[in-house]
């Protein structure tokens, strides 16, 4: 087994993960470095999140290893990593202040003020009163944000953030990562809206049926959108004729 | 820096977030009162008692009476957690697993204490009980053999939370374990309440069960909370 | 390993019939219960094997828990199940023996009863391996089987207590009490033939777990090797 670069924020070596007959994850190897924003993107199914949760320790693998942060143990780790999930990961009888109160609490931290700090970082108000449960996607998702970045970790795990979340609140959101990633801290960023992490991505890693099967600086054209090349010029053929068509009876 | 958060703190601080979010939104406490009126009165019906045989069975009525009102407090335990997927977070987090085990015991505790509070003074009225034996015996069997119920149901209740069919299956895993426990505190009420026999032998019984388990949960609660 | 299965095959089944022998003709006829006592003879060795399956269940539960392997769950599996076979064979021949002699089908002696709550135990063990789902039913598993066990000597402690107080017919007549020195032969013949019997009904299943493990792994290594060739 080769040995973890030193410096790698992640190193995963041959991850295979099985549920039953189904093998999500088959033989995945990469080093990551510190201090960057990677995409991870691919079809559903592809094995991203199971990808995420192994890394984080919510998953052990059926096969392989993963050090993170320099630790075999992620338990060693826990308090320099955060990891917002595509679950809110929240109670939904609970202001916002009290969800992130009680969760910096199980990270040791009982000063209120960071809680606040953290709310008004994620653009929200931390004197609203109002239960979770009734928030909109787009404010509940920044509280679970808010949640995953209360200790101040230098690393961050989000799957699919943006789901069901209004443009503001994505584009905010994207703001706020790109920050955090120029302060130092590492982002793995789960998503299908690659778009919205184009301006800001250092790397993507595309994964296809649980293999990595690349991985390239930025996001390239060809990844933004769900067509492919072929698939986009044949559409732009198809209504470039359909509109000549038109006119041509249009002017008859 | 943050400092390394304590087991005592931890419990506490999951305590009091369980009982504030039980306060607010009060199904669970609800239904269960309700619940356990329901089994007194029934049972009420069903055993039409004189005076003298009542102190007999009564023991063996109330705590039956408790222990199915405490399954379907138990089952709802779990639900608020894994509602949204709540325990990632906690798992992700430094906190100690058994910091969360005995958060939820406790406000079980709790949750059970008040139904006995409930449905002892519907006893007594229903079956004019007296007492025999010294009172106080009486509220020490009870601490007793309801943390007994409280903590190997919190246990299972977790264990059966992932399971499929798991309201059903945690009164599966938990009445077998908890004959001997449920033995001890019948017939130490019983005892008690008739003053034909001591209950000592049965409080310690039910003492070294509370302490066993108690121990047994604590060191295996980990794995479960990270089987996956 | 082929020719070490069929040996102990032949052993136990001479220990068996020699057991057999023992305890219905050499063994002496007792005095007050007459021939039915003989069930004794099974319903004994039953027992003691029951409880026997339910340790080695205890330990490979604890193997599970430390080393994770699947050797430790296989063995878990296949103790429980055989052990609960045992029991079951108890709790039979026990109101069995009872009726013609008392006249009753069941009586709560101490030990009748603490093995009717092992049963019980073990049943709950085995529904919970039925009911969990994915990787975590031996985790889940070796909880229970190690809550199970040690509740074992609260219980015996309990219903003991319980029948001190409360006594009633027992069935048996104690353990060892009355026996007739001629009368132990018969009873640890068939302990023996029992112990070889569980012996081979474990290792058959244990077997049959590892299998089907391996089975489980060698299709998901099939589906890996699938997709790499389709990639290419």
């Amino acid at each position: 087994m080769t040995d973890p670069q030193p410096q790698s924020a992640v190193s995963i070596r041959d991850v295979v993960r099985h549920f039953g007959r189904f093998a999500a994850l088959r033989g995945i190897t990469a080093d990551f470095a510190p201090g960057k924003l990677y995409v991870l993107l691919g079809e559903n199914g592809a094995g991203k999140s199971t990808l995420l949760r192994v890394i984080a320790g919510l998953l052990a693998p059926s096969r392989g290893s993963v050090r993170v942060l320099g630790s075999s143990n992620i338990r060693a780790v826990a308090t320099r990593f955060g990891y917002m999930g595509h679950a809110p990961l929240l109670y939904d009888e609970m202001s916002a202040l009290e969800n992130l109160d009680y969760f910096a609490a199980l990270y040791g931290i009982t000063d209120r003020a960071r809680c606040e700090q953290a709310i008004r970082t994620v653009g929200l108000d931390p004197s609203l009163e109002r239960r979770v449960g009734q928030y909109s996607q787009g404010m509940r998702q920044r509280i679970s944000l808010a949640r995953a970045i209360v200790h101040s970790p230098e690393l961050l795990f989000l799957d699919e953030p943006f789901s069901n979340v209004d443009l503001r609140s994505a584009r905010q959101m994207t703001t706020l990562l790109a920050k955090m990633r120029d302060q130092g801290t590492t982002i793995f960023v789960v998503t299908h809206q690659a778009a919205l992490m184009e301006p800001v991505a250092d790397e993507c890693i595309v994964l296809d049926a649980g293999r990595l099967v690349a991985r390239e600086p930025g996001i390239p054209a060809r990844l933004l959108s769900p067509y492919s090349v072929e698939e986009r010029d044949a559409l732009r053929d198809e209504t470039l004729r359909r509109d000549s068509r038109e006119n041509a009876e249009a002017s008859q | 820096m943050t400092s390394a958060p304590s087991l005592w703190a931890i419990t506490r601080r999951s305590l009091v977030k369980d009982l504030r979010l039980e306060w607010r939104s009060k199904d669970a406490i609800n239904s269960m009162l309700f619940f356990a009126l329901l089994v007194v009165v029934i049972f009420s019906f069903g055993f039409d008692p004189t005076a003298e045989e009542s102190r007999k069975i009564a023991g063996g009525l109330l705590w039956v009476a408790i222990l199915f009102a405490t399954v379907v407090a138990l089952n709802q335990t779990w639900t608020r957690e894994i509602r949204n997927q709540v325990m990632d977070a906690y798992r992700l987090s430094p906190a100690p697993p058994q910091a969360l085990f005995l958060s939820k015991t406790i406000g079980n505790f709790i949750f059970v204490s008040i139904l006995e509070v409930l449905m002892v003074p519907l006893f007594v009225v229903f079956y004019n009980l007296r007492s025999v034996g010294p009172v106080w015996q009486l509220l020490v069997v009870a601490l007793l053999a309801t943390w007994a119920l409280v903590v190997n149901g919190t246990f299972f209740a977790a264990l059966s939370i992932r399971t499929r069919s798991r309201e059903i299956m945690l009164p599966l895993i938990l009445f077998p374990i908890s004959i001997p426990a449920l033995l001890a505190m019948v017939d130490a009420t019983t005892s008690i309440l008739t003053g034909d026999n001591s209950p000592i032998f049965w409080m310690r019984l039910l003492a070294v069960y509370d302490l066993v388990f108690t121990t047994v949960s604590l060191v295996l609660f980990e794995p479960v909370l990270n089987a996956e | 390993m082929k020719i070490l299965f069929k040996s102990c095959l032949v052993l136990t089944a001479l220990l068996l019939g020699y057991g057999f022998c023992q305890a219905m003709y050499i063994a002496p006829t007792e005095a007050t219960m007459g021939d039915v006592q003989r069930i004794f003879y099974y319903h004994l060795p039953s027992a003691w094997v029951a409880f026997l399956l339910f340790f080695i269940n205890f330990l490979a539960s604890v193997w599970y828990l430390i080393r994770r392997n699947v050797a430790a769950d296989a063995l878990a599996l296949a103790s429980a199940e055989v052990g609960v076979s045992f029991c079951t064979i108890v709790l039979i021949t026990g109101p069995i023996w009872a009726r013609p002699i008392w006249g009753i089908w069941w009586t709560w002696d101490a030990r009748l009863t603490s093995t009717l709550v092992l049963w019980l135990i073990y049943v709950s063990y085995l529904v919970l391996r039925h009911y969990a789902s994915g990787g975590q039913v031996p985790v889940l598993a070796a909880a229970l089987g190690i809550f199970g066990f040690v509740d074992v000597p609260i219980v015996y402690m309990a219903i003991r207590w319980f029948r001190t107080q409360h006594p009633q017919p027992v069935i048996g007549g104690g353990q060892g009490s009355g026996l007739d020195p001629t009368m132990w032969h018969a009873v640890l013949w068939n302990l023996a033939a029992f112990a070889m019997l569980a012996f081979m009904f474990v290792w058959v299943r244990y077997k049959q777990a590892i299998v089907e493990h391996e089975l489980e792994e060698a299709h998901a290594q099939a589906s890996l090797d699938y997709e790499t060739e389709g990639a290419q």
